[in-house]
């Protein structure tokens, strides 16, 4: 029973420490930020691999996730005789869940693991120790320009997913099962309200800040090994992947 | 000069440094020798503040900075450079970029005084004309060469080696060797250098320092170091072929 509670204390413990100096690693980046001098060519690069390259990624899941999404929003509305308004079913779905989250999992999945890869082997082969002997911060230089990229470019990225996933829907929907083009785009008009747009926002920066922190953080803190570099990869994309389903029912429940 | 006191280190649970008391003197070379795994490397990123001690101080001329962080780290810092083992060249940047880096992000410098300071860097490491090749593309003796000229494009005032020639062939060894001794001769800076090239560290060092279980067990210029009584120290350096070389056959 004393053993039971010392491993739990110590765990605890563990976790507390760690989620400190994940919380200091963050608010330190940021601090890195407004210091001179604003890297802003390392803040489009970083824009460029997080939001430009996912791009592809991201129409793909999109459409086919709106087109999936009109097919089985059709056989249930066409129960009801409401086909009319599977618009506003794929919209919805789209700019207020699926748009978020589904962009965020490919973000994590395609960016967040390379950034992980890179700042880890910069860890191994003593790039960022090289960086600090020159007196330049590597969170400033290193860090600092991914988070600011994942703010930006995850929103970004979750508004060409809603678009895109709204078109494939209407190919679906109005092109292969009939629907009235009318019908699509006026239910989308009537049932689409500021605060879902707002608040798909609220979650794609969140989700963008949720990706590059872990991201950055398990790379940074690579054990000194190809097997850490490996799990500092998987813990990445795992736990960036887990926070963000997390988050997101906190904030879908906080904004609804 | 660079001074440890009874500088401690525990890594891992392991004991690395026990106590290291030592001092660099200025504008010489120093050569620290001792064991793999002995501590050589961590002592090295004690003076310059990429690792604190447990116990124990570390002044670089007369501020300590075991406990400093920050600008004020920094700010001693930008007179060191330091040249890694694996000589930790920015995989992204090409090798005229690498040793560009220091001068566009520490001195803001840019156009033809970069172009003009790198390619002079890049010949006196022998390497003119291979500033658009990555770091992928050299091989192991190139890359210590550049990372030697990024190393040496700031003119620091202090210049760590972490093994340098270690994993090349005995040519390039003596290479590198005669590239640090002359530009140390040249520039007058302080060179600290870990490496276990031993008979050849007697003849390019002035002074040599030995790292036994977590202490500096001797440090003598290296002329004398090689005259040593201790049976331990003359077994390590013997192993290396010390012994075949003359007394007064150093620097």
């Amino acid at each position: 029973m004393t053993n039971l509670t010392e491993h739990i204390g110590t765990a605890a413990l563990a976790l507390i420490g760690e989620l400190g100096r994940m919380l200091i690693f963050v608010i330190s980046a940021f601090a890195w930020l407004i210091r001179p001098p604003l890297r802003v060519i390392q803040i489009i690069k970083q824009l460029h691999f997080i939001g430009y390259k996912s791009t592809f990624v991201v129409v793909l899941t999109a459409t086919f996730t709106g087109m999936v999404l009109a097919l089985q929003g059709y056989y249930s509305l066409r129960k009801f005789g409401a086909e009319g308004w599977l618009g506003s079913a794929v919209a919805l779905s789209m700019i207020r869940e699926l748009g978020p989250v589904l962009a965020a999992l490919m973000v994590t999945a395609r960016a967040g693991s390379a950034m992980t890869a890179e700042i880890g082997i910069m860890r191994i082969t003593e790039q960022i120790d090289a960086l600090d002997t020159m007196a330049i911060s590597p969170l400033q230089y290193l860090i600092a320009p991914k988070l600011v990229a994942g703010l930006i470019g995850v929103p970004l990225l979750v508004a060409i997913f809603d678009v895109v996933g709204i078109f494939g829907g209407y190919l679906v929907g109005v092109d292969l099962l009939g629907v009235n083009p009318g019908s699509y785009w006026t239910s989308i008009l009537s049932a689409v309200e500021w605060k879902d747009v707002y608040g798909g926002i609220l979650k794609s920066i969140s989700f963008g800040l949720i990706i590059s922190w872990i991201c950055c953080y398990k790379g940074f803190h690579t054990k000194q090994s190809a097997e850490g570099l490996g799990t500092a990869t998987t813990e990445a994309v795992v736990l960036s992947s887990v926070l963000i389903l997390v988050w997101d029912y906190f904030l879908t429940s906080v904004l609804m | 000069m660079i001074k440890l006191i009874g500088v401690e280190k525990t890594l891992g649970g392991q004991p690395v440094l026990q106590g290291v008391d030592l001092s660099i003197p200025p504008g010489k070379l120093t050569t620290v020798i001792g064991r793999s795994g002995g501590g050589k490397s961590v002592l090295l990123k004690h003076m310059i503040g990429l690792l604190q001690p447990d116990r124990g101080e570390v002044w670089v001329d007369d501020v300590e900075i075991s406990r400093l962080k920050g600008r004020k780290l920094n700010d001693v810092r930008k007179r060191f450079a330091m040249l890694f083992q694996g000589a930790a060249l920015f995989d992204s940047l090409t090798v005229f970029d690498n040793v560009a880096f220091p001068l566009r992000e520490k001195l803001r410098m840019k156009g033809p005084e970069v172009t003009k300071r790198v390619d002079e860097k890049l010949e006196q490491v022998g390497l003119d004309g291979m500033g658009h090749k990555f770091p992928a593309e050299l091989s192991g003796g190139m890359r210590k060469r550049a990372g030697l000229a990024r190393a040496l494009v700031m003119e620091p005032e202090i210049i760590l080696f972490d093994e340098p020639t270690t994993g090349l062939d005995p040519m390039m060894v003596k290479s590198i060797h005669d590239l640090i001794v002359t530009t140390q001769r040249r520039f007058g800076f302080t060179a600290v250098m870990v490496s276990h090239e031993i008979p050849e560290i007697f003849g390019i060092s002035d002074w040599v320092a030995m790292l036994l279980k977590g202490r500096i067990a001797a440090m003598a210029p290296a002329s004398e170091f090689q005259q040593t009584t201790d049976p331990e120290i003359r077994e390590f350096i013997s192993v290396g072929g010390t012994v075949a070389m003359l007394p007064g056959q150093g620097r």
